[in-house]
């Protein structure tokens, strides 16, 4: 289905942008799960590797009016909204310097100054906070949308139907991105999932719903281009399901047990960083030099940032007792 | 210039100066207005108890009525706060907090500090509590002693019209997540409050009543029980001194322990049930700061470890009334030692 899109407002810059960040998603996921086996990384951390064009695909078509909202796997979110990919290691390495000074965490990683309002630790946690910020928009009449990326277990949660819900009551900028990376934790959403597509849902909430190829870039963007062009003119909310698989475990330690081989089908096969590079290969507007290149310099910017968070200092006692409120 | 109106329109004249004053404050709740996208009259009930009436036509496109999905608007409220407004929410009754909680508990409240600093979320969720209306288990509970535990929430409870005024203003202005519980029994109370625009600022109790013989610490509509009873004590010669806390998060706490120190004697009077609430934590702040001031032992009045109950026979026995607060008053008065 991706060949037939069109990619006419994709600039030459624009798309060593999106490979770039897509392939710094990955060395970043590829990175911390190596990293993570060392013991030197704390607490839970959950890596989007595999689902890059979903993230990418979306926030490329975001500008500074925009918000999004992001889960527990919000890694790539956050790279794909732009938040510092320094910050963001120092945070995961829980480090003063980080994005939240270490008070965060991988889960929590957030920059509201790049229109990024957090990694969330509760399942269903960012829908109802992104009608909020698609609200602000539409009463400030700016133009901005907002976005709520959930995975298939989000999908199942109150939260997530009832934003929906309002959001289409409301006519609001919003738009609803159901990444669908086949398991909630263990459980699969062929099971969990009662209708046969995430996407069938928003017939019940009054919205478009669309399918997209979570592994195709191109696909992503496009749909999401749309979604957004609608939502921006004033023509309310949009569900859009990606369909994917994740290429690690729940978190890190998670032996998979539940998992057959589709991670080895779908890195070999169907990898969107991969088909990606096929892609303009094929018709000529980027080169392999190109591509190596921008590789090359992803590769030197994680070893820096890793270099830089193991070195980086801890938080002291006096943090912990600071920005509880702004005034108490 | 004070006049004398209630604590609904009081509530209701902070929320109107203050939208008139700064239009990125928002009204949204079930039945704010009332009558969305119904055949109708709009605003046909402004607020299930009428407090936000009037907003609506007064305010075009600020008054929001919202579906009955407490976590979606709550949420979408606390959201809309971090993108530069100031949302005013209205959780009808504080019981619905358990469909929406987790918006309030493991969203807003927590933003600053998990985010590092990097956060604002100016929101005010309203809400109503308290038993007498006949209202039951689910619509009749106190609740504030479990937001008075979360950091990084504020909970006040006027008890009064001139500081539901006061307090919603400063709610509306404060720049963290504050929980407004109004007492739904004292909507019709009524006392003097300014026309002009005014704060009561957070973590200031008001001592209410002055007295040397025994410090009431209270808040809520149990300020007007433990008035009654100090009234009643006073004719026996009794002298207590009635301390409103005002705001549960922050507390007050060098007020109650002044008075403490004055007095030596503490009761403390909470409507709430009896474990993990206010009377307790003053009590324990009170044991482990003033203990070299007490001359007798603690008392609490509180409703008792059970759901609210429907019948008038059991409501009027479950809610503190100032017969319990005089004995409680009368126990620490006639202990020796």
């Amino acid at each position: 289905m991706t060949d037939t899109v069109e990619r006419k407002t994709l600039t030459r810059e624009h798309l060593l942008d999106v490979y770039r960040t897509m392939r710094t998603i990955r060395e970043f996921e590829e990175r911390v799960h190596a990293e993570f086996a060392t013991g030197e990384i704390p607490g839970f951390v959950h890596l989007y590797a595999g689902e890059e064009a979903s993230a990418v695909g979306v926030c490329s078509n975001l500008d500074e009016r925009d918000t999004i909202a992001s889960t527990h796997r919000g890694h790539g979110h956050c790279i794909a909204r732009g938040v510092d990919v320094g910050e963001m290691m120092a945070e995961i390495y829980g480090r003063r310097t980080g994005s939240c000074h270490g008070k965060g965490g991988s889960m929590h990683i957030a920059d509201l100054s790049k229109g990024m309002l957090g990694a969330n630790g509760i399942v269903g946690g960012g829908p109802p906070l992104i009608c909020g910020t698609a609200l602000a928009a539409k009463l400030k009449g700016n133009g901005g949308v907002s976005v709520a990326f959930f995975g298939d277990g989000g999908s199942n949660q109150g939260t997530t139907l009832e934003s929906m819900n309002l959001a289409s009551v409301w006519n609001l900028p919003a738009i609803f991105v159901a990444e669908n990376n086949g398991y909630a934790e263990t459980t699969s959403s062929t099971w969990s999932v009662a209708s046969d597509n995430i996407a069938d849902r928003a017939a019940g909430f009054g919205m478009p719903g669309v399918i997209v190829d979570g592994f195709d870039f191109f696909a992503a963007h496009e749909a999401a281009s749309e979604a957004i062009a609608r939502a921006r003119e004033g023509g309310g909310p949009t569900l859009i399901e990606m369909k994917f698989t994740r290429y690690y475990g729940h978190f890190e330690g998670d032996q998979q047990t539940y998992r057959a081989s589709e991670v080895e089908h779908a890195r070999a096969e169907l990898d969107c960083l991969k088909r990606f590079a096929d892609r303009v290969t094929e018709t000529g507007e980027l080169t392999r030099p190109d591509l190596d290149a921008v590789d090359a310099e992803v590769a030197a910017l994680i070893d820096r940032v890793v270099d830089e968070a193991k070195a980086a200092p801890l938080p002291t006692e006096a943090d912990l007792l600071t920005d509880v409120y702004v005034r108490y | 210039m004070a006049r004398n109106i209630t604590y609904r329109e009081a509530v209701n004249e902070a929320l109107a100066q203050e939208m008139e004053r700064d239009e990125t404050v928002i009204v949204m709740g079930e039945d704010n207005a009332g009558g969305a996208g119904s055949p109708g009259e709009d605003d046909a009930w402004g607020g299930v108890l009428g407090v936000t009436k009037g907003l609506y036509h007064k305010f075009p496109g600020r008054v929001l009525d919202t579906p009955i999905s407490e976590s979606a608007f709550i949420g979408a409220a606390i959201g809309a706060a971090t993108a530069g407004m100031r949302p005013v929410a209205e959780l009808m009754f504080v019981d619905f907090m358990g469909v929406c909680f987790d918006q309030i508990y493991n969203q807003a409240a927590k933003f600053r500090y998990m985010f590092g600093g990097k956060a604002v979320t100016p929101v005010v969720i309203r809400t109503m509590y308290g038993a007498g209306l006949r209202a039951a288990a689910q619509h009749s509970q106190c609740l504030y002693p479990l937001f008075t535990h979360i950091p990084g929430l504020k909970v006040v409870l006027p008890s009064t019209p001139y500081d539901a005024k006061g307090m919603m203003i400063q709610a509306i202005r404060d720049n963290d997540p504050v929980m407004f519980f109004e007492h739904k029994a004292l909507y019709d109370s009524s006392g003097p409050v300014p026309e002009e625009s005014y704060v009561v600022p957070f973590g200031e109790a008001n001592v209410v009543r002055e007295g040397g013989d025994v410090t009431i610490v209270t808040l809520g509509r149990m300020v007007h029980t433990s008035l009654e009873a100090a009234g009643q004590l006073a004719a026996d010669g009794v002298q207590c001194e009635v301390v409103d806390l005002r705001t549960t998060s922050p507390l007050d706490e060098d007020t109650v322990l002044e008075s403490v120190e004055g007095t030596g004697r503490l009761v403390v009077v909470d409507e709430a049930h009896p474990r993990c609430n206010i009377a307790t934590d003053i009590s324990a702040l009170v044991a482990q700061k003033a203990f070299g001031s007490l001359r007798a032992p603690i008392e609490m009045v509180t409703a008792p470890h059970t759901p609210v109950p429907f019948s008038n026979a059991l409501e009027d026995i479950y809610i503190p009334d100032a017969q319990r607060v005089v004995n409680a008053v009368k126990t620490v008065t006639g202990w020796s030692r």
